[in-house]
């Protein structure tokens, strides 16, 4: 295939969103790393002058994954995911830390941060296994190794510690569940969710009660046609208020103190107003100066380079994880809702995209990408903005980090380039 | 279904951002004031405040610099201690505790050390300051009063309040304001405007930089220096003279409304509200609430104008053509209300108007009240009638002066008098104290000098004011420089003001005459009580006067409540003509006189009603008057 055909074939669409959205977070990289010492915007000394830099070399991947075979990905993508296995693997031992954590290669000119590496290499591994003609994902065995693949990154970065990372890769479930996984499981794992934070809100007895409550309802209320095997409801029930139960023991005694504050002070556990504000401005101090520096942008913002607050270096690490806060600021609504809707165009594009290929391995990359790229949009900008608690991954494209913005480039990319060949039944 | 579940979400993520966004950035939005925003630090230049100047020039209020020794902290390193405190005057455990007071207020920021130091350590200090890091030297600037005296008119300054800030948002913590007098009503005037630079800060409250390369950063404007009505030298005279009495003097220029001087008694020095120990010496003068000192008696204390007042009815009878300078009345040693019998001190006689007033017959003006009221055909008009030409003179209301505070005292309407009586039960007879001054009527000792100050006029008085020059222009403020005039014609005056002149040559203050200058004026003597112990008592007399000079071509008008000082010549008229000498001629040539006013006090009657003994009032004896060895409270006070 020539390289006029892959120009002519690539989705213009997502190219431009993803200029965009790489263009508007350079320039808040460079407001919230400003001063007015700062001589050239090239000057590698500075954050964006960096950041510009790796927008370079980003340009340069997105050029060597086009010239590329796109059937190279999945034949290759065992390789990948075994290389990004041993890589992880390897930080125990050659690892560069940083801000308390180990999850650095230190290869002089720029760190390399493998796990950014292996939510590329483990989405194509996920899409290669399950594209398999033998994998059937309804079958108990296949779930298995499905699961597996996806946990072992996720438990090699736990340890880091890094457990936001390591939480991106659950939201390759959704791959699963788009390729035939039964739906049930994200049932029960919504129902779970709600048990935890209802429990720490109400407390078990109150939950218990609901729960029993629940069940002699739709008891007196079922319809004959409806055959409900009793038995399984009401272990369904106990084991409900079992995990209830666990729930204040998992809280009280594996948590730290540092992750039940962010709990308190997410579901607004403590009920005394001034302690509330007292843990705002402590343990949320993060959040705190972000929704603040938000809130003083208002509707069309200070303007560039007039964020105070930036300025001030107000919102600790603005320019990597809080980058939003600064278009919120110097931006305003203006500029927040046009990332947001960006974000989201972006990403129902990508799902147009994946589900038009005819090949299943690259429909299932595509659900990877779009999975990986969801749940760091959505957990980011729930942190910045105040509804979700701190969980720090950085926003992608937007964020300031080398290793984040080469592979998020790399994982949309290779996506896109699978895409050029969409009309062939196999690569 | 399943193709759908992602994009769902998607949505549904994109949705809740946004409601999100416009939560924060549209409905709780909450522009960054410059002021409230913490990456905005303002730091403000305070001009000097401005001068105040007497009428002549004299200078009544400066500016001192002071010097405080700052300390932050955090910067501060490892010193010779034993040294720096010698060096200071502070002994080590002075040393330690500051510090550590400083360090529990904030490690960064800047506090006092050791506060004002004379300018003779400062210039000692100066350049060693430089070996110890971490302390600097503050140099600000405090009111200096060069008078001991007129605290009542130029007031004093403090910090401002929350109130102050809430009211005026040009102030912020800390800063000063004008409290009373002179410097509150002046205040903007004075002031200036501070100047502002915004700093660009960090979280950690560095400086990076000027905001906005300091295009919104403001530069100071000064303070302006003004020129006030109050003759410095009669004013330290006066209070000389008001040394432990208790009142109020007030002279006024009647030919401009200017204030000559304002004194009230007891009064303190302007020096004690300044500087560290202000706040203490503060309270014990707002505390002190058997003399207070506090209470400006010249503008404030509203009483019973007693006999100065009957010139008014006077004046207001020949306007109304009840009676003519001729009219004679009857005294019988007193007149009969109904059958009561009120007394009267004039010697009895038939009565006109020019003996009625030299010699105070309150026979005479009783008449004469009634005469008022007989020519109209109801009380109540006649009352209206009255009520009109008394306030013609400025009584019973507010002047409008540039004064910061001020009363209205009292001219009783008709409905007052219905309140009390009833409707159309009461007559002239009911109200006849108002005719010599001792009924309903009060006045504040201002009022009664403006008053005089028209009569001196011959039907007109200018606004009492404070103001004369600001930045040396005089001043054009329509209210004090155009006349107001009363209902009573120009040609009735002159009569009256004959018998105010003859109060001196003949009259109830013919003793203290003044060789060479003609005086008009006027005694009053006022019965006064309060309560002891629930027990309505009388009080010794206060010795109220009122005079202008010279008659002819009138330069002051003064009068003088002396509170308790018995019968009107005893401590009013010596003052009032020793003022009126000392402002015209300069000095003073009766000796002994001044002597007595000088040296007499009358705490022994200010004490007589808390002693909790039996006393005596209106006692002739000026032995009883001898000056008592001064006390704490004295002391204090002057």
């Amino acid at each position: 295939m020539s390289g006029r055909s892959v120009l002519r074939r690539i989705d213009w669409l997502t190219v431009l969103f993803y200029v965009l959205l790489v263009a508007i977070g350079w320039v808040n990289i460079y407001s919230s790393t400003f001063t007015d010492a700062d001589a050239s915007i090239f000057s590698f000394s500075s954050s964006h002058g960096k950041q510009l830099f790796f927008i370079g070399a980003s340009a340069v991947a997105i050029l060597i994954i086009l010239a590329l075979e796109a059937s190279f990905f999945e034949r290759f993508s065992s390789i990948f995911y075994i290389i990004s296995i041993v890589l992880l693997l390897g930080l125990f031992l050659f690892g560069k830390t940083i801000a308390g954590a180990t999850s650095w290669y230190n290869l002089g000119f720029f760190n390399l941060q493998p796990s950014e590496l292996a939510k590329v290499c483990t989405s194509l591994a996920l899409a290669k296994y399950l594209s398999d003609i033998q994998t059937d994902i309804k079958r108990g065995k296949d779930q298995l190794y499905a699961f597996l693949i996806i946990l072992i990154p996720a438990i090699l970065i736990i340890p880091q510690p890094d457990p936001g990372s390591a939480l991106v890769f659950f939201s390759l479930m959704f791959v699963l569940f788009r390729e035939g996984l039964p739906l049930y499981y994200l049932g029960i794992g919504f129902l779970a969710v709600l048990v935890f934070i209802t429990t720490l809100m109400f407390g078990t007895v109150w939950i218990s009660i609901a729960i029993a409550l629940l069940l002699v309802l739709f008891f007196l209320l079922k319809k004959k046609r409806f055959k409900m095997p009793l038995l399984p409801l009401i272990s369904f029930a106990i084991i409900a208020i079992l995990f209830s139960l666990s729930v204040n023991f998992v809280f009280n005694h594996v948590f730290e103190q540092r992750h039940r504050d962010r709990f308190s002070l997410w579901l607004r556990l403590e009920k005394d107003p001034d302690k509330l504000e007292q843990i705002r401005k402590t343990i949320g101090y993060n959040t705190y100066q972000s929704e603040k520096a938000i809130e003083s942008g208002g509707f069309f913002g200070k303007g560039f380079l007039e964020g105070t607050r930036t300025k001030g270096d107000f919102v600790p690490e603005q320019h990597t994880d809080y980058i939003f806060s600064t278009v919120g600021e110097e931006w305003g609504f203006v500029g927040t809702s046009t990332v947001v809707v960006l974000f989201t165009l972006m990403l129902l594009r990508l799902v147009y995209l994946a589900e038009r290929q005819k090949n299943s391995f690259s429909r299932m990359y595509g659900y990877g990408v779009i999975s990986i790229l969801l749940i760091h949009y959505f957990i980011n900008i729930g942190m910045v903005i105040g509804v979700l608690p701190t969980i720090g991954i950085p926003l992608p494209f937007f964020s300031y980090g080398g290793s984040g913005l080469l592979f998020f480039t790399a994982l949309l990319f290779v996506f896109l380039k699978l895409d050029t060949n969409r009309l062939k039944e196999d690569i | 279904m399943k193709k759908l579940l992602l994009s769902s979400i998607i949505v549904i993520i994109g949705i809740t951002f946004l409601g999100r966004l416009s939560y924060l950035q549209i409905f709780s939005f909450s522009p960054d004031q410059l002021l409230e925003d913490p990456a905005i630090k303002a730091i403000y230049d305070y001009p000097e405040r401005g001068y105040i100047y007497d009428r002549n020039g004299k200078l009544l209020v400066g500016n001192d610099p002071a010097y405080d020794v700052m300390v932050i902290p955090r910067e501060v390193k490892p010193l010779d201690t034993l040294e720096f405190c010698k060096l200071l005057g502070i002994d080590k455990e002075k040393f330690v505790k500051e510090l550590k007071k400083a360090r529990v207020y904030s490690p960064r920021l800047p506090s006092v050390f050791v506060p004002q130091l004379s300018k003779q350590d400062y210039a000692r200090l100066q350049e060693k300051m430089r070996h110890y890091h971490g302390f600097y030297i503050q140099k600000r600037s405090l009111r200096y009063y060069d008078t001991p005296s007129a605290a009542n008119v130029l007031g004093y300054i403090s910090e401002v309040n929350e109130r102050d800030i809430q009211k005026n948002p040009y102030y912020t913590q800390g800063e000063l304001t004008g409290r009373t007098g002179v410097e509150k009503v002046y205040e903007d005037t004075l002031r200036g405007r501070k100047g502002v630079q915004y700093i660009q800060k960090d979280r950690f409250n560095r400086d990076i930089g000027k905001y906005k390369d300091g295009t919104l950063d403001v530069e100071p404007e000064q303070g302006k220096e003004i020129h006030i009505t109050i003759d410095k030298e009669l004013q330290e005279y006066g209070e000389r003279l008001m040394h432990g009495k208790w009142g109020g003097i007030v002279a006024i220029e009647p030919s401009s409304g200017e204030i000559l001087s304002m004194i009230s008694g007891p009064t303190y020095d302007p020096s004690l509200l300044v500087g560290r120990k202000r706040s203490a010496n503060y309270s014990k003068l707002h505390y002190d609430t058997i003399s207070k000192p506090t209470f400006d008696r010249s503008i404030l204390a509203e009483g019973s104008p007693g006999s100065p007042f009957k010139i008014l009815n006077a004046l207001v009878a020949l306007q109304e053509n009840a009676i003519q300078p001729t009219t004679t009345f009857q005294c019988y040693n007193g007149f009969y209300v109904g059958r009561t019998k009120r007394g009267c001190h004039c010697g009895g006689g038939m009565r006109n108007m020019h003996v009625g007033i030299y010699n105070s017959c309150n026979a005479y003006f009783a008449g004469t009240f009634r005469k008022i009221y007989e020519q109209y055909e109801t009380t109540d008009e006649a009352h209206d009638v009255w009520e009109k030409h008394v306030k013609s003179f400025g009584l019973g209301n507010y002047l409008g002066s540039d004064l910061h505070t001020g009363r209205k005292g009292r001219i009783p309407s008709k409905e007052y008098y219905d309140k009390w009586y009833g409707d159309n039960r009461w007559s002239s007879s009911y109200i006849i104290s108002n005719s010599i001054g001792q009924g309903e009527v009060a006045v504040t000792p201002i009022q009664l000098a403006n008053m005089t100050a028209a009569i001196a006029n011959r039907g007109h008085y200018y606004t009492p004011h404070l103001i004369k020059k600001v930045e040396g222009k005089d001043i054009t403020v329509p209210d004090f420089v155009k006349p107001k005039h009363t209902t009573i014609d120009k040609r009735h005056f002159e009569p009256v003001i004959q018998g105010m002149a003859d109060v001196y040559n003949k009259g109830t203050a013919r003793w203290v005459q003044i060789p060479d200058i003609s005086i008009a004026g006027k005694t009053g003597t006022v019965e006064n009580f309060t309560k002891i112990d629930g027990v309505k008592t009388q009080l010794t007399d206060h010795s109220v006067f009122i005079a202008f000079a010279p008659v002819e071509n009138p330069k002051i008008a003064i009068a003088v409540y002396i509170e308790n000082g018995y019968y009107g010549a005893r401590y009013g008229g010596h003052i009032a003509s020793l003022m009126i000498e000392k402002y015209i001629k300069g000095k003073i040539t009766r000796k002994d006189l001044e002597n007595r006013m000088l040296e007499r006090t009358l705490l022994h009657e200010y004490s007589k009603p808390y002693s909790g003994e039996e006393f005596k009032i209106n006692e002739h004896d000026w032995s009883q008057h001898a000056k008592k060895p001064e006390t704490e409270l004295e002391l204090f006070q002057r």
